[in-house]
Parts: structure tokens; C-alpha cells; sequence
């Protein structure tokens, strides 16, 4: 599809998306969000590129193959779950890194935050996985071509 | 801690492999490399939980911390232990196999990670010991197994996929409304717990209703009569390493869930449910064989046997004595590596004549005389001739009959026997004994088939003969499960009284 109001809108939309998926991510342990939600929404943003300036686009804003995101974000989600066993506690037992940043802020980091990001690039390596395999189909554009 | 940490590693191996696998999506080689050390790392971790489970008793883990009933727990009886082991037998020799079976286009299909992700789903049915995690379990084993079953994309294999992903989806939701009932009359959904409260239960009728609902979840999963007709619809579709893993393991967890509910959770009202469950058991076994002797597809006929075969588990369940359960734990085992094993043998046989339609090929005896030799033991094993395993599991089922008086289904069970040598004979007069139709030179000899596909052929005809010949240890084994199953005050006070 070539648009000019969905390429320009998509120019003005997609950063924000990431951003705000980013916010889901962060927030989500307490309030509604995290990394699955936040995934998504990064996906949505990565498939709007995808939908205004062709499957080739998709591929370069990822960077990585979609199967290797997804891929990493398997370990990262499985390697959360092991912290726990240095300090003697069972299987995904959440822990807590309180950094101190001075002034009496305190950044709190945590495994659960870990297995929420791992979520999140397993959600978008997993879905734009799916869209790409969707919108390319070379084998059957050779066929539409041939035909 | 340690058999805490073990279950979990269990999972992660998997787990790991399975993204591993994924990242070397790009390098066959080392894919190839990662998922087959990623299986055997699986079978070694399984190995050491079994260890530590017949040394120390059952292992709890409380994941998270947090403590039952509230978090998810993992309860690993000797049952569950024995089963993992199996999986990761059965994973590891499959997943060989499709070394010398997958190519290229496999391989881009995701063969590798969609097999971890089987393997995780059903190792954590296994494990686990909440309900509603259980059926998480059943969603991961399907999900994968829905990828699995098109691997190589032609049109019967969608087709099969279709049917087994429609009918496995009404499974789940008959599975979730039990869920929902069980909750709603018990308040709580860790096995234990729902044990603890089952008797005191006011609304009886609503209970019994809601594990009827849950046999039936778990009896389609498991393939058993009326519930059956996805599984010959669709196992003969896919790639041999998989319907083999298949064909081993997915109705097996089915199974494995019956004897986990009807023995821990349901045990108000037996002479409804387990009556039940005997007459299913009986009628499994018949029409599964009689369903056998019409095919003439080598998957075809072996997947019929899978059903009558599930029927002799749920017949010692169904039975609930002591002798029962330890012919259905001893069944599960020898059943998963003679099932897998016939397929793999089908998948070599096809490969070295070129069709799995009995009526198009022969001459294997002639060509491939030690391929005869491989398929002599688990078929006959099957049909449960001495001293190989299927006897013993056979003759402690028909035992354990006999001594409460069922004749019917002792009877029953006996003429399955005979049935299912029937069947076998028949592949080994079509497959090895008549000629190749196309000629003498059509049935190609044994060095032909890659090594990758002969090697766990070879190791799980060994297991059969070992269990065959060895039987006491692997009996002494059933026997502390079968113990611990018709002992729910044990797993309850384990699981509810202090983690470990």
C-alpha cells in the first residue's frame, strides 16, 4: 500500500508506540501492563512501518531476524528464573536490586522485571515472525508472476 | 532444594533448547548440534530427579516462593519422575531419528524449537501439581504440536492438522469448564488442596459432574473410546519423528492426567467414575484393535493400536487396586518406547521401500533381514509375548483383573492380545515376508537408511529387552508409584505441610 497520510502518519505514530510500549513494559509489574501487552504494542508499531513502506522496511527497523529476537528474548525470560538459586530460594522466586541514586530515589531492578523484558522480545521476535512470513509469501509472488 | 532445583531444571532444559535452537536458526549445523545436546542434557537432568525422588521421596517445589495453595506448585511423585524420564527417552531418540529424516525445508519449518517446546509442555504436565497450570501444559504441548504436524506443508498433512486442532480445542474447553466447576465448588485449584476440600463438598451431584466433565477432557486427550477419532485422522500425516513422538508421548500425558485425577482428586464416588472408566477401558481395547485389523497403511495400523492400547492404562486405573495402578505405570513405560520405536521402524521400513501402504511394498526380509530382527521385538513386545516387556505389563493387568473378579475385562484384555498379533503379523507378512511388488530390487538394504535413523531404533529395542528381561527393578519402580497414588494423604500433607 502506498500512502502519503499513512507514511507520514506512520512517521509521527510509530516512535510514539515504541515509547509508550517501552512505558507498558516498565510499569507493568504493579499496574496493568508489562511485557506481553508492551510487546504487542511495540509489534503494532513495527507492523504500521511494515504496512506503510513495505515488508523490507519491517526487517530493517528490527535489525535482527525476527526468530533471533524471539529466540533471545527465550533466554532471557529463562535465565530470570535462576538468580534465585544463588541465594538459596526456589525456582523463580522474585529478587530485588535496589540501586540508590542518591537524594533518596531508589531505582528498584528486579528478576521479574528480567522475565518481563525477555516476554516482551519473545512477543515481538514471535509476531513479527508471523507477519513477515504473511506479508512476503515469495513462493506464491513467484507464482503470481509466472501465472 | 536440590530436587526442587532439579524439577526446575527439567523445565529450563528445554526451555533453553528450545531458544537456543531459535537463535541458531540461521546455521543448520549448529542447530542440529544445540537441539540434539539440549535432548540428552534433558535426559541426563530427568535421570538425576528420578534418582533423587526413589532416594528421598517426592520433591515439592514451590515456585516463586510462594507457598501453596497460592502459588504454582510442582509435586514430583515417582509417577511424574518415571514419566519425564520416559519423554526425555522418547525426545532424545526422535529427535536423532530427525537427523537422518529432516532437511532443509524442516528445518526452516522450526522442527527443532517446536520440538523443545513439545517437550516442555508435556514435561511439565508431568511435574506440575495445580490444575489450571495443567492445562497451561496442555495449551504449550499443543501449541507446538499443531507447528509440528505441518512440518512439510503438504495437503494431508493440513488436513490432519485441522481435525486435531478443531477437536483438541473442544477437549479445552471441556477441560476449562471443569476447571471453572472444580473451582467454584473447592475454591482452590493446587491438586492438593482440591483433595483436601473434595470431601467436604456439600453439592455432591455438581462434583461428580464436574470430573465426569474432566474424563472426558483428558479421556479425548488420551484417545480413548468414544472420544478417539482425531488421533487415526491425523498421526499417519506428519514426519515420521514426529508422529513417533506423537505416537509415544501426547495421549500418554492424556493418560497420565486420568490417573493423576482419578486417583488423587476423585475418589468420592468410584463406583460411578471408575465404573465408567472400566467400561471405556474394555471398549477402548476392542474397537481400537478391531479398528487396526481394517487398515493397511503401516501408520494407520499403529495409530488404531495406540487406542487399544491406552485402554489396558485406564483398565489398571479403572480397576484402583494396588496391583491396577502398578500394571498401568509399568504399561505407561514399556507402551512409550515399544509405540515410538514401531514408528520409527515404520518410518525406515517406507524409506527403504518407498511407501508406508502395505500393498505397495515387500521384499524387507530379503533386503534389510536385521530391520526384521528391530521390528520383531516391540511388535511383539506389543502384543505381549514373553519375556519381552509387554508381557509383563499384560500379565500384571489380567492379574490384577482376575482378583477382584472382572472377568469380562480380563477376557477382554486377552483377546486384544491376540487381535493385535494379528496386526503385527500382518505387517511382517506385507512389509518383510511377501516380495516387493515393483521387483526384487524395489526393497533397498538396511546400509541405506542413514545411521542417525538406526541408532535409537537399536537403543529402544535394547530398552524393551532389558525391561523384558530385568523386569523386577522396573516392577519394584511401578510399585512405589502405584503406593504413593492410592496414598493421597502422603502427597497432600508433602505438598500443603512445608515445602522441602
Amino acid at each position: 500500500m502506498s500512502s502519503l497520510i499513512l507514511r507520514a502518519g506512520t512517521r509521527l505514530l510509530a516512535p510514539m508506540m515504541l515509547l509508550f510500549s517501552v512505558f507498558l513494559l516498565w510499569r507493568g509489574h504493579n499496574l496493568p501492563g508489562g511485557g506481553f501487552i508492551g510487546g504487542l504494542v511495540a509489534t503494532s508499531a513495527i507492523a504500521l512501518q511494515g504496512i506503510a513502506f513495505g515488508p523490507a522496511s519491517m526487517r530493517r527497523t528490527l535489525v535482527f531476524a525476527p526468530a533471533t529476537i524471539a529466540g533471545a528474548g527465550v533466554l532471557i525470560a529463562t535465565f530470570a528464573a535462576l538468580p534465585a538459586a544463588l541465594a538459596g530460594l526456589p525456582f523463580f522466586t522474585g529478587l530485588w536490586l535496589k540501586l540508590d541514586l542518591g537524594d533518596g530515589a531508589v531505582l528498584p531492578l528486579s528478576t521479574p522485571l528480567l522475565f518481563d523484558i525477555g516476554v516482551y522480545f519473545t512477543v515481538i521476535g514471535g509476531v513479527c515472525a508471523l507477519i513477515a512470513a504473511l506479508e512476503e509469501e515469495p513462493a506464491l509472488e513467484d507464482q503470481d508472476m509466472g501465472g | 532444594m536440590i530436587g526442587g532445583w532439579l524439577a526446575a531444571f527439567v523445565l529450563i532444559a528445554p526451555m533453553v533448547s528450545a531458544g537456543a535452537t531459535t537463535l541458531a536458526h540461521a546455521t543448520p549445523r549448529l542447530q542440529a548440534r544445540l537441539s540434539l545436546v539440549g535432548a540428552f542434557v534433558l535426559l541426563a537432568v530427568s535421570v538425576a530427579l528420578l534418582v533423587v525422588v526413589l532416594r528421598d521421596g517426592m520433591v515439592v517445589l514451590q515456585s516463586g516462593n510462594w507457598a501453596a495453595p497460592f502459588g504454582i506448585t510442582f509435586a514430583v511423585d515417582n509417577l511424574g519422575a518415571v514419566m519425564t524420564v520416559i519423554a526425555a527417552i522418547t525426545g532424545a531418540a526422535c529427535l536423532t531419528f530427525g537427523l537422518g529424516e529432516t532437511g532443509e525445508a524442516e528445518r526452516r519449518a522450526w522442527f527443532h524449537p517446536l520440538s523443545h517446546v513439545l517437550l516442555v509442555g508435556v514435561c511439565g504436565a508431568f511435574l506440575t501439581g495445580d490444575l489450571f497450570n495443567l492445562y497451561v501444559w496442555f495449551e504449550v504441548m499443543l501449541i507446538a504440536s499443531f507447528g509440528l504436524m505441518t512440518v512439510g506443508g503438504t495437503k494431508a498433512q493440513i488436513d490432519g492438522a485441522v481435525k486435531y486442532v478443531a477437536l483438541n480445542l473442544v477437549a479445552t474447553l471441556i477441560f476449562l469448564l471443569a476447571i471453572a466447576l472444580i473451582y467454584g465448588l473447592t475454591g482452590t485449584l493446587n491438586f492438593a488442596d482440591i483433595a483436601r476440600s473434595v470431601p467436604a463438598v456439600s453439592n455432591v451431584g455438581l462434583l461428580t459432574a464436574a470430573a465426569t466433565l474432566l474424563m472426558a477432557a483428558f479421556g479425548m486427550k488420551a484417545a480413548v473410546f468414544p472420544l478417539f477419532f482425531w488421533l487415526p485422522a491425523a498421526y499417519h500425516t506428519p514426519l515420521v519423528s514426529v508422529s513417533a513422538v506423537f505416537a509415544g508421548l501426547l495421549t500418554k500425558v492424556g493418560v497420565y492426567a486420568l490417573i493423576r485425577a482419578f486417583t488423587l482428586l476423585f475418589t468420592h464416588d468410584p463406583e460411578w467414575t471408575h465404573t465408567l472408566l472400566l467400561w471405556v477401558a474394555g471398549l477402548t481395547m476392542v474397537t481400537g484393535v478391531l479398528g487396526a485389523a481394517a487398515q493397511s497403511e503401516m501408520r494407520r495400523i499403529l495409530s488404531w493400536h495406540i487406542i487399544s492400547q491406552i485402554g489396558y492404562m485406564v483398565m489398571g486405573l479403572a480397576l484402583a487396586t494396588p496391583l491396577g495402578l502398578i500394571g498401568s505405570v509399568f504399561y505407561l513405560v514399556h507402551h512409550i518406547i515399544v509405540k515410538a520405536n514401531l514408528f520409527l521402524i515404520a518410518g525406515v521400513a517406507a524409506r527403504l521401500t518407498g511407501s508406508m501402504e502395505l500393498k505397495r511394498i515387500g521384499g524387507l526380509y530379503r533386503s534389510a533381514p536385521w530391520l526384521g530382527v528391530l521390528f520383531f521385538i516391540p511388535a511383539f513386545s506389543l502384543a505381549g509375548f514373553p519375556p519381552l516387556s509387554g508381557f509383563w505389563a499384560k500379565l500384571v493387568l489380567v492379574r490384577a483383573a482376575l482378583e477382584i473378579g472382572s472377568w469380562w475385562i480380563a477376557a477382554a484384555a486377552l483377546v486384544t492380545g491376540l487381535l493385535t498379533i494379528y496386526s503385527m503379523t500382518k505387517i511382517w507378512a506385507e512389509a518383510f515376508w511377501k516380495p516387493h511388488p515393483a521387483g526384487e530390487a524395489a526393497a533397498r538394504p538396511l546400509a541405506e537408511a542413514p545411521a542417525a535413523m538406526l541408532a535409537p531404533i537399536a537403543a529402544l529395542a535394547a530398552g524393551t529387552v532389558v525391561i523384558g528381561l530385568f523386569a523386577q527393578p522396573f516392577y519394584v519402580v511401578a510399585e512405589g508409584a502405584a503406593q504413593q497414588l492410592l496414598d493421597p494423604a502422603s502427597y497432600i500433607a508433602a505438598v500443603l505441610g512445608g515445602a522441602r
